[in-house]
């Protein structure tokens, strides 16, 4: 690992994508926010902004809740044996985690993973433990509560031998908390013949900026599903997850959903390094655009003899007036592997549309049918909220006109 | 029902229908026979109102009202329905949510899908992969639940294998006959085909034959396709403009 000085001298270090922020305008926000009891008492309005990142008040469906509020906890609740919950600063504390923290994201990458280095930012910690198979999701939540404040992450996962785990991380405003920015380092580590679903869903203000900076390495027979879905506005967001295969036969698949408004600028994708034999990835990105900046990026590196891997970057172009740009990019090292990938950027097909008038639907309903087809194509096992918020998404959007 | 004056129509920059005159009464079906490339489809396509046909003059007036400018959503607000000769793939729409939207009766039609032979493919994107004789099976399915007051058939039959030509002919024949609420004769019908195979599940009241554009003769569908096999299109039309 890097020291402490080159760390600090990362502060000053632009991000390799995105546009670039100046840390000095955000205000860190508090480390200490009111706690719940019960996310029951969370109010109306706020209620409406997490059940729209996947969160639900409906304990029975989830074997866990975290709920953070700008840079501390504000809930926990958890009591699934096998599963362990704790604030990052807490398990810290309790554990020697050196052979995790910072392992999987180097501090020293860019401005944004130094000041979460430097701030020892608090966080989720998710452990499940060997041979524990936790049947309902964990949920977390992250809130940004206040304007011109930074919300900075650090959080961990950790699925031991043989378990299995399922997350689902909604990140939102609260009411007028403009002109935000969003930090969230997460490290992930599945082991030996783990499995992990992660989906990571984002409804930020139409003025936050976000960074997210994650690293996962998963290890033989391990596997990492991880799905991403941005459906409102956002000032930015530039993400490009790091995932390391670095046992032999472990598997990921990628999948995000973006909507690009006007005036957003969205860049996202994955990075996936095949560093063993028969490790296999899948990279799936559908976009849709009605104006703003959306660039989908996928990169392949194959480093080991057997390896699969497929990387489709899909966007359809709404309107005149946005940039769309679908960056796929493969690299080996080796002769013996087997990677493709697929990128197209149109519009939508006039006859598919005419073909769903022909049967009553108007114009609008017909490229909505469409519309949503093509992003909820992408990802299998969509929670049916979700599937809700893509049909919400695309009916306010308007789409057609 | 259905009234077409001196219609032309463009299609890829080309006028292809060079002044049809047509009109199909109430609960009438008609044959529309002719060569490839004649125009046949282009004509369901511009009552249909799809926008690769241009009207460049004339019009079509349908239960009284001019129909040439409207929106295809409009047309099918009417009562009419098509069937393709090709229709496209619509990747990542199920068959059965078009057809749950679709549907005039909340959806019971979904439970009839087996009688189309279709129950295995709800669940799949329209047309993808489907073959020939599936598409065909889905788009009466489809239409079924839309329950048409004017169908516009493009080759129904073809590419149907000979033991389900039976299923996709009593399907178009109680597409035509088989409403309920109006009974027999309140459904019209324009079918096109090629070899009149259709005309054994379903009772055509007259027949044209287009070439190049036109409308070059009418008569009964039987008569017609009879002239027409055993003199070609060609002597077919000449004999029968003499007469006309
Ligand atoms: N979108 C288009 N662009 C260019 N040409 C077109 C287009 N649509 C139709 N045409 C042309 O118009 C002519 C008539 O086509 P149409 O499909 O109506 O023929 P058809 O009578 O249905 O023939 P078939 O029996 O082969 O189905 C053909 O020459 C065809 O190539
Ligand atoms: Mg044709």
């Amino acid at each position: 690992m890097q020291n402490g000085k080159d760390v600090k001298e990362a502060l000053n270090k632009k991000a390799a994508y995105g546009p670039d922020l100046d840390l000095d305008d955000y205000k860190v926000g508090t480390y200490t926010p009111d706690k719940m009891e019960n996310i029951d008492e969370i109010s109306d309005d706020l209620k409406k902004r997490i059940v729209n990142v996947g969160v639900t008040t409906c304990k029975s469906t989830r074997s866990g809740t975290m709920f953070f509020v700008d840079n501390g906890p504000s809930l926990i609740t958890s009591d699934t044996d096998g599963l362990e919950l704790l604030p990052m600063r807490v398990a810290a504390k309790k554990y020697d985690l050196s052979e995790y923290l910072w392992k999987a994201v180097d501090p020293g990458k860019d401005k944004y993973t130094s000041k979460t280095y430097l701030e020892d930012s608090d966080g989720y910690f998710i452990r499940v433990k060997a041979g524990k198979k936790i049947k309902m999701p964990v949920q977390t939540c992250m809130l940004l509560s206040r304007k011109k404040q930074m919300q900075n992450l650090h959080n961990i996962i950790i699925v031991e031998e043989n378990a299995s785990l399922e997350v689902i991380t909604g990140c939102t405003t609260g009411k007028h908390a403009d002109d935000t920015l969003h930090v969230g380092v997460s490290e992930t580590f599945v082991k030996e013949g783990g499995f992990l679903k992660f989906s990571m869903i984002h409804n930020w203000s139409d003025s936050t900026h976000v960074r997210p900076r994650s690293g996962c390495i998963v290890e033989k027979n391990g596997t990492i599903i991880n799905n991403y879905v941005i459906l409102n506005r956002v000032a930015s967001v530039q993400s490009y997850p790091v995932t390391k295969l670095n046992g032999e036969g472990a598997s990921m698949k990628y999948s995000s959903i973006c909507i690009g408004h006007d005036g957003s600028d969205i860049d996202t994708g994955c990075l996936v390094e095949l560093n063993a034999p028969k490790t296999s990835a899948e990279i799936v990105s559908r976009s849709i655009t009605f104006g703003g900046r959306v660039v989908a990026r996928g990169k392949l590196i194959g480093n080991a003899p057997g390896v699969k891997a497929h990387l489709e970057c899909k966007s359809l172009v709404l309107n005149d007036g946005g940039v769309t740009l679908a960056i796929p990019e493969l690299e080996s090292t080796i002769a013996d592997v087997e990677m493709t990938h697929e990128a197209a950027v149109g519009k939508i097909a006039r006859d598919q549309v005419e073909y769903l008038m022909m049967r009553g639907l108007t114009e609008d309903e017909a490229v909505g049918m469409i519309v949503r087809g093509f992003l909820e194509g992408g990802i299998s096992g969509l929670p049916d909220e979700l599937k809700k918020d893509i049909d919400d998404a695309i009916a306010k959007a308007n789409l057609g006109s | 029902m259905l009234r077409i004056e001196d219609l032309h129509v463009e299609a890829g920059g080309r006028e292809i229908l060079k002044g049809i005159n047509l009109e199909i009464g109430d609960g009438q079906t008609s044959v529309l026979f002719g060569p490839n490339g004649s125009g046949k489809s282009t004509l369901i396509s511009a009552i249909m109102g799809l926008g690769h046909c241009k009207v460049t003059k004339g019009r079509m007036i349908y239960n009284g009202i001019d129909i040439t400018n409207l929106p295809i959503d409009e047309r099918a607000r009417l009562g009419i329905g098509m069937m393709m000769q090709r229709p496209p793939n619509i990747t990542g729409v199920k068959l059965k949510n078009l057809i749950s939207v679709v549907s005039k009766d909340n959806g019971s039609i979904l439970k009839k899908a087996g009688e189309f032979n279709m129950d295995r493919f709800m669940e799949r994107d329209i047309n993808v992969g489907f073959s020939g004789g599936e598409i065909k099976r889905s788009d009466l399915l489809q239409l079924t639940a839309q329950r048409p007051k004017f169908v516009l058939l493009d080759e129904p039959e073809s590419g149907v294998d000979i033991e389900s030509i039976g299923l996709v002919g009593k399907k178009v024949h109680d597409l035509l006959y088989g409403d309920e609420l109006c009974g027999k004769g309140c459904v019209s019908a324009l079918v096109i085909t090629h070899t009149g195979q259709i005309l054994e599940y379903i009772g055509a009241d007259r027949a044209y034959i287009l070439n190049d554009g036109r409308i070059k003769c009418s008569g009964r569908p039987m008569d017609l396709l009879k002239d027409i096999r055993e003199r070609g299109y060609k002597e077919c039309i000449q004999c029968r403009m003499v007469k006309m």
